[in-house]
């Protein structure tokens, strides 16, 4: 029993002999079953791989392409409880396969622990440790005291109580977070004394120091400026702007396995290129999804594989994959034609005509469908055209 | 404290606006102030602005005071009986015209039923509110909005009497209905303009149903019989013109029959229709590419080299033909002087236009299509009384566009021709559809205007009964001989041998970027290296070098400038226009080295 499947090892996706054999166990099939089962799944998986010879690339190209151009191009979605905006629509699917270095609304879903995520007072604290919080949010005023050659801010005791920001932090956080400056607090314990720790100073060095200053981590993640508990299936989520991941996953508290984010340079950073692949697919499927549109998963799974196939993501553009061709003529034809010329004659590079454009352009059979001849028929060497 | 702006200048200000305003308006109704006058305080500025300048928009309502409109019962008797006019109502300030702006300032109740005590003004009627092309719509208010904005559109561009001296006009690219009816189902605007004085439609019999796919996607199917009779033919007019011009050096361009010495001499035949004068007599029946005004014109170069003529002149052919794929007619031929003195023919080419495949047609209620079939008339559908419908027309195109007022009229219009009046379907005013389903019913017909039909093929009666009514139509004036566009060959284009573009020309039809992507994805590889074939050369390659080597054909050799004789040379096929990049390449110094293997 077990060598039947054991068979088709390398011959089938994992995936679908351990369903086989799960499905063939519940209905408790005798061997030659099994066999029959077998033969007939590797047939129908068989006829459901794609053709050799079968343009792949135009068709996802033209399975999302056309879809796209019936998007609405609204850009704003407001999620939920208002506060939260999104970029949705054709501009985040641009953005997306286009590989923007930061997506224009960088959001992170915080998944917590079994522990935290049904109780909402844990919820709300570690949403409070998440958070961001500027000097600038807890200071009542700032003021460059030019007598004694320093910058004072002026503590909001209230609002200090409020975000849990105790004033022994607040010169750690200076300490990583403003280089160039020494930084003490006064005896009342009211106030900052930011002095600057060069010698000779100027005028405009105190108000470089305290616009600085404004914008201080004191407490929580740099780049999070906002955080919204949300319940989501029976469980708080706390939707955050920003995608600083890496340091969210080090809160206690988080959950590590599910938490997430849309910026898929960070993804690929954190979590390595596998993860980054499947959030594209994730992102592109919502996006269509959510536009009442339909594509094929394969199609997406194709363009994710072919931005991350070479370890890093690269977009479809100039700079990424399009700019990455083998063929000289195929990249000329694709924006700034010169260049590519140029360089191309600069080292000789030769184009083997191997792919489709180069070849319309030249006006020969291109390299696929009935253009593969070799595929069907034995092409006799020795018969070759001969040279006049 | 509010400022005070007179035509958008400021002038003062004032204490209490409300005040202000209320004084203006009725200094304006005493005729103390200009009738011209209009205010508006604006709210987030604090501003009131006073307007008595030109060109504002402006339209008029009657005035309403404690909730009661000014226009009382006795002003329309008087009205009717001619006793008093518009122009006393508007002195009276019964009447008042307002401005965009004091507009926005007043509450205007659409009907009298609705008026309170809020309001400032009632409107006259409720379509004032539409504009002239939408009142011409019957039952305008059974519509959708979208549906009556593209009804409105589609009747500008309906075919009819554009211009009662269109006789002895030369207008470009312009069509005159032959036999154009007046409407049986009209709306009071129709009145006011005179529409019946220039309609632009045919009353005509439809059918709602399908016949045979033929008038599936909005195509509507027709009659030939119709036709026949005469439904939706036109006249097409096109004018051609030709100037003697005057060049410097005192020469001048001659119209006339031009000499067999002319340089770009057409053959004789070409010219057989023109007169003395050079220009073609009317009543000529022409074609394309026959000389219209024949004219010669001086060298383009003093001292051009003429290449083996012995005749002195060097005159150019310069006559103006019938354009390409286009006949006709000459209707007029006119011989006048421009503005600078010059001698002008301007002549016009008539075509009669009968209704074809492709054709477009339309209701007024938005709801166009083109021809799919013109069908004999014993093979149309007919009802239990004998009549075939002139179009037929698919039941698809009403429930998503929901334009009710296409079928009203249909049933309006059943009635006015069996009855012999005219219907009124003025918007928010029209007879109630419950008096015209009477009517019909009195009529002899069924009151939803379903009759039972016969397949005109078969003869086999119809499971269902069909709707049969009579509507206004419209051809409009995109007619298919204006369009239509074929090629195999032609001209070509000089740099890159490609097919040259656009229909007057006789181009091609190009297989752009998005097509050859179909052609890829079909996997059809050698299909689409044919449709590219257009510009296929076959080039000769050294094998040493790897560049353009060249065939003497007359002395049947080949041989590279580069390396020599003793080189391989070997014929490729390739685009032109991939030859013509070669060469770019090697003018910007660039090296492109073919080498050569076989494919497959």
């Amino acid at each position: 029993m077990v060598n039947i499947f054991d068979s088709y090892n390398g011959l089938l996706p994992d995936n679908l002999i351990e369903e086989s054999r799960e499905l063939c166990k519940s209905n408790r099939l005798n061997p030659k079953d099994t066999r029959k089962v077998l033969k007939k799944v590797k047939e129908e998986y068989d006829r459901s791989l794609i053709d050799p010879g079968e343009s792949i690339g135009i068709i996802t190209a033209e399975s999302i392409g056309e879809p796209g151009t019936q998007m609405v191009l609204r850009t704003f979605h407001f999620a939920g409880v208002a506060e939260v905006s999104v970029t949705l629509g054709l501009p985040r699917l641009i953005e997306l396969f286009d590989a923007r270095k930061t997506p224009s609304t960088p959001v992170l879903d915080v998944y917590l622990k079994k522990e935290y995520s049904k109780d909402e007072r844990k919820v709300r604290e570690v949403a409070a440790s998440i958070k961001g919080t500027k000097l600038s949010e807890v200071t009542e005023e700032f003021i460059v005291n030019l007598n004694k050659l320093r910058v004072e801010a002026i503590l909001d005791q209230k609002k200090m109580k409020d975000f849990k920001v105790i004033s022994s932090n607040l010169l750690k956080a200076f300490e990583k977070g403003l280089k160039g400056a020494e930084v003490k607090l006064s005896k009342n314990k009211k106030f900052l004394i930011i002095k600057s720790s060069k010698k000779e100073f100027e005028m405009k060095d105190f108000f470089q120091i305290k616009e600085k200053a404004k914008d201080v981590i004191v407490k929580g993640i740099k780049g999070v400026d906002q955080v919204l508990p949300v319940k989501r299936d029976n469980e708080y989520v706390i939707m955050c702007s920003g995608s600083n991941l890496k340091e969210v996953l080090n809160v206690k508290g988080v959950d590590v396995t599910r938490s997430k984010t849309n910026d898929i340079f960070v993804i690929a950073d954190v979590l390595g290129i596998e993860a980054a692949r499947n959030v594209i697919i994730n992102e592109a499927t919502d996006i269509i999804k959510e536009q009442g549109l339909d594509i094929d998963k394969r199609h997406i799974m194709f363009l994710a594989d072919v931005m991350t196939n070479s370890g890093e993501i690269k977009g479809i553009t100039r700079g990424g994959i399009t700019g990455q061709k083998e063929s000289v003529l195929a990249r000329a034809s694709f924006e700034t034609p010169i260049v590519h010329i140029v360089n191309a004659s600069l080292i000789g590079e030769e184009d083997k005509l191997n792919s489709v454009v180069e070849n319309v352009m030249v006006n020969q059979a291109v390299p696929i469908g009935t253009g593969l001849p070799g595929l069907t028929v034995k092409i006799d060497e020795k018969k070759e055209i001969k040279k006049k | 404290m509010s400022d005070v702006y007179l035509n958008e200048k400021f002038i003062g200000n004032v204490e209490n606006h409300q005040d202000f305003l209320d004084k203006i308006v009725n200094a304006r109704r005493e005729n103390i102030m200009p009738k011209a006058t209009n205010v508006f305080y604006n709210d987030d500025l604090d501003e009131v602005h006073i307007d008595i300048s030109k060109g504002r928009v402006r339209r008029p309502l009657i005035v309403v005071k404690d909730g009661k409109s000014l226009l009382t019962k006795e002003h329309v008797d008087k009205l009717t009986k001619n006793e008093t006019s518009w122009d006393e109502l508007v002195k009276d300030s019964i009447i008042e015209y307002l401005d965009t702006n004091e507009e926005e300032m007043s509450l205007i109740a659409i009907n009298e039923e609705d008026l309170t005590e809020d309001h400032t003004h009632l409107e006259i009627s409720p379509i004032t509110y539409l504009g002239l092309t939408t009142t011409l719509i019957p039952f305008s208010n059974y519509g959708s909005s979208s549906r009556l904005i593209r009804g409105s559109k589609i009747q500008k561009q309906a075919l009819g009497l554009y211009a009662s001296n269109f006789l002895s006009r030369v207008d470009t690219d312009v069509s005159v209905l032959n036999y154009p009816q007046k409407p049986l189902v009209k709306s009071f605007m129709h009145d006011v303009v005179n529409y019946n004085k220039h309609p632009s439609g045919q009353n005509i019999t439809i059918a709602l149903m399908s016949y045979e796919g033929y008038n599936m996607s909005d195509a509507i199917i027709i009659n030939n019989g119709s036709i026949l009779r005469g439904f939706g033919r036109s006249t097409y007019f096109r004018p051609y013109e030709s100037e003697e011009l005057r060049y410097s050096g005192g020469l001048i361009d001659e119209i006339g029959t031009p000499d067999k010495e002319v340089k770009g001499y057409r053959s004789e035949d070409d010219y057989k229709l023109l007169e003395k004068d050079g220009v073609v007599y009317t009543g000529a029946s022409v074609k394309e590419d026959d000389v219209l005004i024949g004219k010669t014109s001086p060298p383009r170069f003093l001292g051009e080299v003429e290449d083996f003529s012995i005749a002195a002149s060097t005159r150019r052919e310069s006559s103006t033909v019938v354009r390409h794929g286009e006949n006709g007619v000459v209707d007029m031929v006119l011989m006048t002087e421009n503005e600078e003195g010059n001698k002008l023919v301007q002549l016009r080419l008539r075509n009669s236009r009968i209704p074809e495949v492709g054709d477009k047609f339309a209701s007024r209620h938005g709801q166009k299509g083109v021809i799919g079939m013109v069908v004999k008339e014993e093979d149309m559908p007919f009802t239990a009384n004998g009549i075939t419908p002139d179009l037929i027309f698919s039941p698809h195109g009403i429930p998503g566009r929901m334009t009710i007022s296409h079928l009203l009229e249909a049933i309006s219009g059943k009635v006015g021709a069996l009855s012999g009046r005219e219907i009124d379907a003025t918007s928010f005013d029209a007879e109630p559809e419950e008096k015209i389903r009477n009517e019909l019913q009195e009529l002899g017909f069924r009151e939803d205007g379903t009759e039972v039909m016969y397949n005109g093929i078969t003869g086999e009666q119809f499971k269902v009964r069909i709707f049969v009514g009579n509507m206004y139509y419209l051809k409009l004036k995109h007619m298919v001989a204006n369009k239509i566009h074929v090629r195999a060959f032609g001209r070509i284009q000089l740099l890159t041998r490609q097919p040259i573009e656009g229909r007057a020309k006789g181009g091609g039809l190009r297989v752009g970027e998005m097509e050859k992507d179909c052609f890829v994805a079909h996997g059809a590889s050698l299909l689409l290296k044919e449709r590219f074939d257009s510009d296929k050369v076959t080039v000769h390659v050294c094998e040493a070098c790897g560049m353009l080597a060249i065939n003497d054909t007359t002395r049947d050799n080949k041989f590279c400038q580069k390396c020599g004789g003793n080189t391989e040379i070997t014929a490729v096929e390739m685009s032109y226009a991939f030859k013509l990049l070669l060469d770019e390449l090697k003018s910007l110094m660039v090296y492109p080295k073919l080498s050569l293997k076989s494919k497959y």
